[in-house]
């Protein structure tokens, strides 16, 4: 039997490197300021591409997301571990996800974009990560008393490749910049966040590259810090210290360094929904077993309850923005509060009520 | 005397390390862990080999089987 490298310790330090180095550069190259890589950002851009919500400075097909699914989805068919499944607490997955992007975008980014801003600078990313690991540790304390989703079965070889297929579409409808209607989508944002981005091939690349990675070592940001509560494995930690430190020393490099809290890109000041929003979100990843990267990755290697969570957190980025609950560099929405705290309470019904008995 | 056996099938990271652990936790030192992919595997013997199991993998189809031994 092959061993594999990426899985190994030395691995995924190196895999952490690599993301962190590419996603400054990826910043350097147009891509947002600390938002080198950020999946729920990209999804929510993708989101308002399609016209699903209209929030002007936040619409452009984003190909790292793609690069990501495809990226996976390659590498997984080489490797052997393509494998079709699907079945394990389908429903509650969409909605975990759709209040992961919900409190994500209260913070404003994922669990990447948080250590990307952290390795910029921007010190209101200390209590987005602080807020995700409370998040966590709470998920953690549903683990303990056997929440789960139930098992997953698996399906027919062809059942994997759909959500391959609609990145693929994505990516016909970004090239050929499609406009399906005068006014209409596809949109893309003239002025803001959404307007700014890498050269397509460049972002393309970056993920295809990140998801083939990321497929072999199993990054993931989310359970980096479950296992270390968990279990005290320091595993995954080190892939995401090492995304950290990639970035940090890169972001110096190229002078994207600002340290402080005040007038940081695409980021608000109110630490309190920092702190809950993240807080939100990582309980969300925790009960559906991966943070939004692990979640494409997993998409692309035929896990389609992950598809379905990363189908729920393009419907949460939509309703974010339609129903005013996505904040913006000024605060936070009027609406955030209600939206965060029903959050809290689906995933506690949630975590308290799918404690399937499990025979070992 | 006869190995614990852990059906972990089916199940994502970290149910089948929580499953694990619970044997563990009862007092087995001679387990049989049956997963049904890669990530399982590894992390099972991630977890059981920095408890100083002897661990030996047989890969059947449809499911990959590892015993531990303390």
């Amino acid at each position: 039997m092959r061993e594999n490298f990426f899985a190994s310790r030395s691995g995924i330090v190196v895999v952490g490197v690599i993301i962190g180095i590419s996603a400054a550069w990826l910043q350097y190259l147009g891509n947002p300021a600390n938002m080198g890589i950020c999946v729920a950002c990209m999804e929510r851009d993708i989101v308002g591409a399609l016209g699903f919500h209209r929030a002007s400075v936040a619409q452009y097909l984003r190909p790292e997301i793609m690069g990501f699914v495809l990226g996976s989805f390659f590498v997984s068919l080489l490797a052997g571990d393509y494998r079709p499944r699907g079945g394990s607490g389908t429903l509650i997955r969409f909605f975990l996800g759709m209040f992961a992007m919900i409190g994500a975008l209260v913070f404003l980014g994922c669990p990447w974009r948080a250590l990307l801003r952290l390795a910029g600078g921007d010190g209101n990313a200390i209590f987005g990560l602080l807020g995700l690991i409370a998040g966590v540790f709470l998920g953690v304390q549903f683990l303990k008393r056997g929440y789960n989703l139930g098992r997953s079965y698996p399906q027919h070889r062809a059942s994997g490749w759909v959500f391959p297929a609609l990145m693929v579409v994505l990516l016909f409808l970004l090239v050929f910049r499609v406009s399906f209607s005068p006014g209409g989508p596809i949109f893309f944002s003239e002025k803001g966040p959404g307007s700014q981005h890498a050269p397509l091939l460049v972002s393309l690349a970056a993920g295809v590259i990140i998801g083939g990675l990321a497929q072999r070592s199993r990054f993931c940001t989310m359970g980096a810090i479950r296992d270390v509560i968990l279990i005290r494995d320091f595993h995954l930690l080190s892939g995401v210290g090492a995304l950290v430190a990639g970035a940090l020393i890169m972001n110096i490099v190229l002078g994207q360094f600002k340290p402080g809290f005040t007038g940081q890109p695409v980021a608000h000041d109110n630490q309190l929904w920092n702190f809950l929003g993240m807080a939100l979100a990582g309980l969300a990843f925790v009960l559906a077993g991966g943070c939004p990267g692990r979640q494409l990755f997993l998409s692309g290697e035929g896990d389609m309850d992950a598809a379905i969570f990363v189908l729920g957190m393009m419907v949460g980025a939509a309703v974010a923005h339609n129903l005013n609950f996505a904040s913006s560099p000024v605060g936070i929405a009027p609406f955030a509060p209600i939206a965060v705290l029903a959050g809290f309470v689906f995933c506690f019904v949630v975590g308290l009520t799918q404690r399937e008995r499990l025979n070992l | 005397m006869g190995a614990r056996r852990v059906d972990a099938r089916g199940l994502s990271c970290p149910q089948p390390v929580i499953m694990v652990d619970r044997a563990l936790k009862e007092g087995n030192g001679h387990l049989e862990v049956l997963v049904d992919n890669e990530v399982s595997k590894e992390n099972v013997l991630r977890f059981l080999n920095k408890r100083g199991f002897h661990t030996e993998v047989e890969e059947e189809v449809g499911s990959i089987v590892i015993k531990a031994m303390k």
